[in-house]
């Protein structure tokens, strides 16, 4: 077919040359310039995930409740009454600090695709984030464009945006995080996989024409930056949410009729990825024709139309004879499908550019046979240093003065800037609004609910990825159980750098290791999930950064907790064990600018019990609020409990850290011990409460009661914080939208 | 009582509005396709919010020539209720089913969040169960729901009446604060002369329920069909005929 190919065109395709060997060892002859194209994306690590593999494969993956598991497009999760929870989380970090608008929008389409193509109705998204300091001006403009473009597409589509989080480190500046969550709903029998089977199925192209954008977009997503990225904008694609919102509707449409046989969308590798994914599956080959494909611009080859990553595209294979009845959906939606190729029976992938063969490869070989690596991994020589914390003498400041700056500190305030920009309301289930606790949706048609959290810690994944992945696992759970909700799935979205270097890669394994042991601790199972690698720019990488987005169940929807105090007069209740733990916390960036120490200490028998505790306890009436002890320790977290109440109040008092003297009080309200929970109930309850407590083997002390307007905090008695919450509030509540003042509200 | 609800490609809370007349209001309701162009012996007509088209050219200005539009002009024309929510006012405005105009917000974003109206017309299909000066909260989600007329057109607005809805804060009170996105009057709904058609941006199908944030919306359904029972809406259209 083709001659060989220089050196300089195999490595343009991030292929090296045992690589190469391996693709002319498949297809038993030289590739064609097309193929070699194929190979390319389906191999790049986008597509191949071949460095990650061997490590994802611990991963707890099953369980009574899982559905579907990692694999197909989406995980799906049994929530009862015949209906599953289907839901992935997705990065789009590369193509968010290109093109950040475009880069985050596309970023909600993709994985929105994911759910819909699983036969699902999305019903909700989150969203993780991560910046640069606010006051680098560029890192404002990428921030600004990333909020505004997952609002531009979201809020079109009509998919709320319930929730997520913000963090900001320096490490990102030049490599912001994008991590796009979406929750979908699916009668559990219906669910429908992304396969191609039986000779002779017609093979449907729905959607949007095909451009030369995005070519070689999941090749770019496995490259590091360097000061030329910017130039690599041709490879990011422009969103089109009202595109995407007819393929919804129409999809779903199509899927009640029974014709289908699968269905994939046109993500990373467009149609390369789809078509073969599809016949692998299926233990099928394709037979499909460029020239059938709709095109958008003339003279397209078929190199470029089969790595064109343009958006919001569709595959299909449809039962034969039953072609009319799904054309006809489609063009009650304005939308033509066009009829590209055929289900075979040989196993290859067999790509047609007007009749002619222009590439033939056997699915397999571009899926489950991709090389596989086992990278090296070494220790990262930072570690040792930055483990090591020494504090100073004392404190640098007053507590009352710690609490002001951490409200103030963009991890820490209110993220209503952020949120008020994205429709968290449309389909009238958002039981708990964002900044509330976790993001709650109802299921209409039940009374059960689903609470989702996405949560990670680059910081402490930074000074032990193991510890802080575990971390990122409990925090999220924690953050559902508090909502009242029990944990019944995960997805995780794992943001590292390169892995050829031996360093990323240990904090790659380790980081996984970590999320292996909370996820069986806990008994979540993973269901799917993403990873993306190469996150450096000009050679330094970001803090290792897994992502969890946990779902839990709520099934007596009535029952559902927030984070804010509910009236005055209420016994507040410290669950869990407070120790002098200041590594990686925000305490110690905010106030001394130190990243150092180690992250908190884990108990994961005791975060067991205090999830079970918080289910029971929201099931059985006993609690009014609940909110996770998380970044700026104590403090804080009694804060935000009476922040959106009105005003409010509270007055605890908690006995002393075991610290040295001068850190004593400073660590009682700001350290950063994990497994702490803040609960409020009723003085008819609350002796019913911490019986469960001590039955569950929860350390639960009652510390005072809501009420007074102020925010009073004593420490064996003595006052160590009394501020008016209104003055707390106004400062967490106006910190974020201060650094983007420019404009009026 | 039947409601039709419309639903134009793009459209996102047609489900709501549905749910809301139907589920919690217990009504009949229907979705009718923008293509159709009978309203099958609808009622009252509800256009939902969304992004008609996507709203790549001004808002509502490629929905207004949908041919459900044809049905809906005459079933206006009438004296039947239609109300146009947010992306369902905005069509009812470029199909000149209601005067003005609508610019971006005075912040350039997009808002979502709960705010206050105060209603300032009572008699109107969808408000005909309020109380005058009545404060409801209810959300928004909007980019362009700055409303903007001529002084000519404004004054007329005033003369007859037809500011249903104000921005104000939660004691009721229109402040330069309690206005979302800088419109005109802080208006945030308005009536046709004949005082049938009605459109506002704020989202009355979506607080109908203390669950999910505030049941204030729920009036608003409730008095179309209250005026329906009372035969009030039949007078009304043929009495201006």
């Amino acid at each position: 077919m083709s001659s060989a190919h220089d050196k300089a065109t195999i490595e343009r395709h991030g292929l090296n040359d045992e690589e190469y060997q391996r693709i002319v060892k498949a297809l038993g002859r030289e590739p064609s310039l097309t193929e070699l194209g194929i190979f390319s994306v389906m191999w790049s690590e986008h597509c191949s995930y071949k460095s990650s593999r061997v490590h994802l494969r611990n991963l707890p993956t099953t369980g009574p409740r899982v559905l579907q598991g990692p694999g197909e497009n989406a995980g799906a999760v049994d929530i009862g009454e015949g209906l599953a929870a289907v839901f992935k989380i997705e990065s789009h970090n590369h193509p968010s600090f290109i093109e950040p608008y475009q880069g985050a929008a596309t970023g909600v389409g993709g994985i929105i695709r994911d759910i819909f193509t699983m036969g699902a109705r999305p019903i909700a998204l989150m969203n993780s984030l991560r910046f640069g300091e606010l006051d680098d001006p560029r890192v404002r403009r990428n921030m600004e464009g990333v909020v505004a473009g997952i609002a531009g597409y979201g809020n079109s589509i009509g998919i709320p945006t319930v929730g997520g989080e913000i963090a900001f480190e320096e490490c990102y500046s030049g490599n912001p995080l994008v991590n796009v969550f979406c929750l979908g709903l699916a009668k559990a029998d219906e669910i429908v996989k992304g396969v191609a089977k039986g000779t002779g199925n017609p093979v449907y192209y729905v959607g949007s024409k095909t451009g030369r954008d995005g070519i070689h977009g999941a090749t770019m997503a496995s490259a590091e930056f360097d000061e030329n990225s910017a130039e690599k904008r041709p490879a990011v694609q422009v969103g089109d949410p009202f595109m995407e919102k007819l393929l919804l509707e129409a999809c779903l449409e199509v899927m009640t009729t029974d014709a289908l046989i699968g269905i994939q969308d046109m993500g990373a590798a467009g149609l390369t990825c789809s078509t073969c994914e599809m016949g692998s599956r299926g233990g099928a080959g394709i037979d499909i024709d460029v020239a059938h494909v709709p095109q958008r611009e003339t003279g397209m080859t078929a190199y470029e139309i089969m790595l064109s990553e343009s958006q919001e595209r569709m595959l299909l294979v449809v039962k034969r004879g039953r072609e009319r009845e799904v054309e006809d959906v489609f063009e009650k939606w304005d939308l033509h499908a066009a009829h590209i190729g055929e289900v075979t029976d040989d196993g290859l992938m067999r790509v047609r550019e007007r009749g002619t063969v222009v590439a033939e490869i056997p699915t397999g070989a571009l899926t489950d046979d991709a090389p596989v690596y086992k990278r090296p991994m070494a220790t990262p020589s930072y570690l040792a240093d930055v483990q090591k914390l020494s504090l100073p003498d004392r404190p640098p400041t007053d507590d009352v003065e710690a609490l002001r700056a951490l409200l103030a500190s963009p991890a820490i305030a209110s993220k209503r800037w952020v949120y008020r920009q994205y429709d968290h309301m449309v389909r009238t289930n958002t039981l708990v609004l964002p900044g509330m606790g976790a993001g709650v949706v109802r299921v209409k048609g039940t009374n059960r609910a689903l609470a989702l959290s996405v949560d990670g810690n680059g910081r402490y994944c930074y000074l032990d990825p193991y510890r802080g992945a575990v971390l990122a696992v409990i925090e999220a759970a924690r953050n559902v159980a508090c909502a009242g909700a029990e944990p019944i799935g995960a997805t995780n979205c794992l943001n590292f750098g390169n892995p050829e270097r031996p360093e990323i890669m240990w904090q790659f394994g380790r980081a996984v290791e970590g999320i292996t042991a909370a996820c069986k601790a806990l008994d979540i199972p993973i269901t799917g999930g993403n990873v993306s690698l190469y996150n450096e720019t000009d050679g330094r990488a970001i803090y290792p950064t897994p992502v969890l987005g946990v779902v839990g169940l709520l099934e007596d929807s009535s029952k559902v907790l927030g984070r804010c105090f509910a009236a005055s007069g209420d016994r507040i209740v410290l669950l869990g064990e407070s120790r002098h733990e200041f590594g990686g916390s925000e305490y110690l960036k905010v106030l001394q600018s130190v990243v150092a120490g180690m992250p908190p200490e884990v108990d994961l028998h005791a975060e067991r019990a205090l999830q079970q505790l918080l289910v029971l306890a929201a099931r059985e009436g006993l609690l009014r609020s609940a909110h996770d002890c998380a970044e700026g320790g104590l403090a804080v977290t009694l804060a935000e409990c009476s922040f959106g109440t009105g005003g409010v109040g509270l007055t605890v008092d908690v006995s002393a850290a075991h610290a040295p003297a001068a850190w004593a009080s400073a660590s009682t309200l700001f350290s950063e011990s994990a497994s702490r929970v803040i609960v409020s109930a009723t003085t008819e309850n609350v002796g019913a409460l911490l019986a469960r407590a001590k039955a569950l083997g929860v350390p639960a002390r009652e510390i005072g009661t809501t009420g007074t307007g102020r925010i009073s905090v004593s420490i064996n008695g003595r006052n160590a914080i009394d501020i008016a919450v209104g003055d707390a509030e106004a400062i967490w509540d106006g910190a974020l939208g201060k650094f983007f003042k420019q404009r009026a509200a | 009582m039947r409601f039709a609800v419309i639903v134009f490609p793009g459209s996102n809370c047609d489900h709501d509005a549905y749910y809301a007349a139907k589920e919690v209001l217990g009504q009949q309701a229907e979705f009718v396709w923008h293509k159709e162009t009978d309203l099958r012996g609808a009622d009252a007509v509800i256009l939902p919010g969304g992004f008609s088209h996507g709203d790549y050219l001004r808002t509502g200005a490629i929905a207004r020539f949908s041919p459900v539009m044809d049905a809906v002009r005459t079933f206006a024309a009438g004296g039947g209720p239609v109300l146009g929510i947010c992306n369902g006012f905005q069509i009812l405005l470029e199909a000149g089913l209601l005067p003005g105009a609508m610019l971006r917000n005075r912040g350039l974003k997009f808002v979502c969040e709960h705010v206050h109206v105060r209603v300032e017309q009572t008699d109107t299909p969808f408000t005909f169960a309020c109380r005058s000066q009545q404060v409801l909260r209810m959300p928004i989600a909007h980019g362009e729901g700055n409303y903007f007329t001529t002084p000519e057109e404004l004054r007329r607005l005033e003369q007859n009446r037809q500011i249903v809805f104000r921005y104000v804060d939660p004691a009721g009170v229109a402040t330069d604060e309690s206005n979302p996105n800088g419109s005109l009057q802080s208006i945030a709904g308005i009536c046709s002369e004949r005082r049938n058609v009605v459109g506002l941006m704020p989202h009355p199908e979506r607080a109908c329920e203390l669950s999910i944030g505030s049941r204030d919306g729920l009036v608003m359904l409730e008095s179309v069909v209250k005026a329906h029972a009372a035969g009030t809406l039949a007078a009304a259209g043929s009495a201006s005929v």
